[in-house]
């Protein structure tokens, strides 16, 4: 098709004009993440202002969760973090050129998140069963309602993140078991690691308001 | 690469859509040139606009008289609110999307933006979202303004389903402007030809770097706070972000909102001011004035646009100290504006003139956006905002700067590139038929809404006091007139594709950018070689090595070596 012809060609110009020296993937990424944080950072400010007013009656973090709940959690986030380490061996053996062992760590990776998503979904539960049963048409509470909900809408919108970046890194675990990933274009791992470690990043974020302070 | 036709890229490609319309549409519609895009986007631009200003007739028919006329209340109601969503979120923002497509790769010499299925993408997401906007009237459509403020829009008082598919068509419209703000910024970092540097951009090029800014740290917030509202409206059990019955926080909507809003109302408008930016020199046949101080303002109006939002929350009982910092603020904005009418002005000034109507758009904009802007000083006053807040002084104000600026800008850059987009003049007669008509009826439409403003008609209200009557009136003969007159461009335009005289590359003979140096229409890849840039020599004389040329030359890119 010849539409499809002239897709194909634009690549193959040679755009050997002004530019910064980094792949157009990059800045695409890189203004992505300033977009999503952007959206994160309007939950965040929701979360903030509905909890920081004179009365919200906002209950304790620690008496909700208790403390093997924020243990879990932060065993959570510590999965996390080294899932973003793994990441970083994805990138480094594959420009080493060694391929095998690239995939290795990036099963890790995918095993990290898969982890990450399944203590979350294990913790909604027992949330939304035990503390919160009016969710599930159970009886009413008398404390800030907006406790679950901003809770419930932060970690929500934070997990849907880390399940998109477990399928991203599948979908590079099977470009590099087919051999279609490899040392040359490894800006590819590059940049699905700047989103991971972004997920990460922001996870830290959402785990100090959320549980910590 | 193919040779030159004549028709550039609007040939057909392949021998099928040569012979069947239908083959040569589907070509269009998965084509990934961004000239193409662009022009589907002015298209569909033009279309959702046109639907827009077919609801403000309505408005205009009920208001006529005082007193019911043409319709219940419950449905004019949506037509507020529906009218705006359409002019703004599919109207003034997407065209200017299309321009940028069609012209921003060419001017910084690339041969097309920098991920051009994603560009494909960004556009349909468009048309989809704008059915499920229309869908809403089979459905009963929200009556809460484009605002949505809640608790309105909440589920207790706008059940229906039309305010959901509402709420998710403007996520989606926001889905889409980020995902060409961030193409935009790719292309224009990264592609630019030999010798282009940031401060060798054409103006309209800068503008768009700065929109894209613009979208991309201001849609997201508007998103987060319509996808609360959503989880609030779909699970009312569970959420209560905004409704105060439940512990939630009205005003915090109303900050999430306007932290988007007021920005978007300079993503609105700062393409204009690109626009002009091109124009006004190309037809005083001089460079522009102060070229980096251009550049400096529109990113010190970008800055500031995001430490204003409040001076819309003025009555909503906000600390005193914190509307005086917002009015403040706000109140600076107007100064790097008038940095850029001023120098707009310095450029006219001792130019030689040329009154074709991209120009006369050009210079009706200055006149009467400065209007608006004026009247945005009167309002972001505190003791004066508390009087005439959600009045029509409002109405009169949003009007100056959209359609007298945004509305005003557009049809400047429609005629001022129709030759380069088609290949054909158009009619130069018409178009001053069709300017001076505009700029006419918009001052019989929206001036005396001004005045309805101060003596306290409240807006989007289906009835009035009967003593508003006669500048009612005047302002709906106004708008019919406004709306008629719009069927000569139309009609100018439709002309013209068939009867336009061929133009050569540069038909103005004053454009001084790289589009008017590549054919008119473009070819598929814009250039048939990358083309390299002659700096234009802005150092006033202190100008050290390399070929440079004066900013008013014609620009002829030097040959690639
Ligand atoms: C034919 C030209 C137009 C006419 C006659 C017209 C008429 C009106 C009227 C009468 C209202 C007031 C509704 C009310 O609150 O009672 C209104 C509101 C509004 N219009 Fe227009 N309009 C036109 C074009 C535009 C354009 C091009 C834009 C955007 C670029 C626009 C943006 C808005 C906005 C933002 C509001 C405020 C809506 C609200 O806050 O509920 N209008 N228009
Ligand atoms: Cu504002």
């Amino acid at each position: 098709m010849a539409t499809q012809q002239v897709a194909e060609s634009v690549s193959d110009v040679d755009v050997s004009g002004e530019s910064l020296g980094i792949t157009n993937g990059k800045i695409g990424l890189w203004t992505f993440l300033l977009m999503d944080a952007m959206t994160f950072a309007g939950f965040l400010a929701g979360y903030a202002r509905l909890r920081w007013t004179p009365d919200s009656n906002w209950p304790n973090p620690f008496e909700t969760f208790g403390v093997t709940g924020i243990q879990l959690t932060a065993f959570n986030t510590f999965v996390l973090i080294c899932s973003s380490v793994s990441m970083v061996h994805v990138l480094s053996e594959t420009i080493r050129g060694d391929l095998e062992r690239a995939r290795k760590w990036m099963v890790v990776t995918i095993v990290g998140g898969l982890i990450f998503l399944g203590i979350q979904g294990f913790e909604w539960t027992h949330l939304i069963l035990e503390k919160w049963p009016y969710l599930v048409g159970g009886g009413a509470v008398d404390y800030n309602l907006n406790f679950a909900g901003t809770f419930l809408s932060l970690t929500g919108f934070h997990g849907a993140h880390v399940a998109i970046g477990v399928m991203y890194n599948i979908i590079i675990y099977l470009g590099l078991r087919r051999g279609k990933i490899t040392q040359e274009n490894s800006s590819l791992i590059e940049l699905a690691g700047l989103y991971w470690h972004f997920v990460d990043l922001v996870w830290i974020l959402v785990f100090t308001f959320v549980y910590l302070i | 690469m193919s040779t030159e036709t004549k028709y550039g890229y609007l040939a057909p490609l392949t021998e099928k859509s040569r012979k069947s319309a239908v083959h040569y549409a589907k070509e269009w519609f998965g084509s990934t040139d961004a000239k193409r895009i662009g022009v589907m986007y002015v298209i569909f631009a033009l279309f959702m606009g046109a639907l827009g200003a077919l609801l403000s007739v309505f408005i205009r028919a009920e208001l006529l008289h005082a007193g019911p006329d043409f319709m219940g209340p419950d449905f004019y109601s949506t037509l507020p609110g529906m009218h705006a969503s359409l002019m703004i979120f599919f109207f003034v923002i997407p065209i200017y999307t299309g321009l940028g497509n069609f012209i921003i790769p060419i001017q910084i010499g690339a041969p097309d933006m920098a991920f051009p299925k994603l560009n494909l993408v960004a556009f349909w997401i468009l048309p989809a979202s704008g059915m499920m906007l229309l869908s809403s009237y089979v459905f009963n459509a929200p009556g809460f303004g484009w605002t949505a403020y809640p608790p309105i829009s909440t589920s207790a008082f706008s059940p229906s389903i039309g305010a959901d598919l509402w709420n998710v068509s403007v996520i989606l419209a926001g889905v889409s402007s980020t995902m060409a703000a961030v193409n935009f910024l790719a292309t224009i970092f990264n592609m630019r030809c030999k010798n282009m540097s940031f401060f060798q951009l054409s103006l309209f090029t800068w503008a768009i770097i700065v929109t894209s800014l613009l979208i991309l740290a201001a849609t997201p917030v508007l998103s987060s706070a319509l996808i609360m509202l959503q989880l609030e409206r779909t699970f009312p059990g569970a959420f209560h972000f905004f409704s105060p019955a439940q512990g939630g926080d009205p005003i915090l909507y109303q900050h999430l909102f306007w932290f988007y809003s007021h920005p978007a109302v300079y993503i609105m408008i700062l393409p204009g001011f690109g626009i002009i930016s091109e124009v006004l020199p190309t037809f005083s046949r001089k460079p522009i004035f102060g070229y980096s101080v251009m550049t400096w303002s529109l990113v010190a109006i970008s800055v500031l646009g995001f430490l204003v939002w409040a001076h819309h929350m003025f009555t909503t009982g906000i600390a005193l100290r914190v509307r005086v910092g917002f009015m403040f603020l706000s109140m600076i904005i107007a100064v790097p504006t008038g940095i850029k009418i001023f120098s707009w002005l310095a450029t006219i000034w001792n130019g030689s003139l040329k009154f074709d109507t991209p120009m006369l758009f050009g210079l009706g904009f200055l006149s009467m956006f400065t209007l608006g802007g004026l009247s945005g000083v009167v309002i972001a006053a505190v003791p004066i905002d508390i009087q005439l807040h959600d009045t029509y002084y409002i109405v009169a104000h949003i009007h100056y700067v959209l359609v007298a600026g945004s509305v005003m800008t557009i049809f400047a850059g429609l005629y001022y590139w129709f030759p380069k987009l088609t290949g054909k003049t158009y009619h130069e007669t018409l178009g001053k038929v069709h300017f001076w008509g505009t700029a006419i009826f918009i001052n019989v439409t929206f001036f005396g809404m001004h005045y309805l403003g101060m003596k306290g008609m409240p807006r989007r209200y289906f009835d009035y006091d009967p003593q508003f009557e006669a500048l009612n009136f005047i302002s709906s003969i106004g708008a019919f007139a406004l709306v008629a007159i719009q069927f000569v461009w139309l009609f100018n335009m439709l002309w013209s594709l068939k009867y336009g005289k061929v133009v050569g590359r540069n038909p103005w003979k004053d454009g001084t950018n790289l589009e008017w140096y590549t054919t008119s229409p473009p070819q598929h890849h814009n250039f048939p070689e990358a083309p390299v840039w002659t700096p234009i020599d802005r150092s006033h004389g202190h100008n050290t090595g390399g070929p440079k040329r004066d900013a008013d030359q014609l620009t002829e890119p030097l040959p690639a070596e």
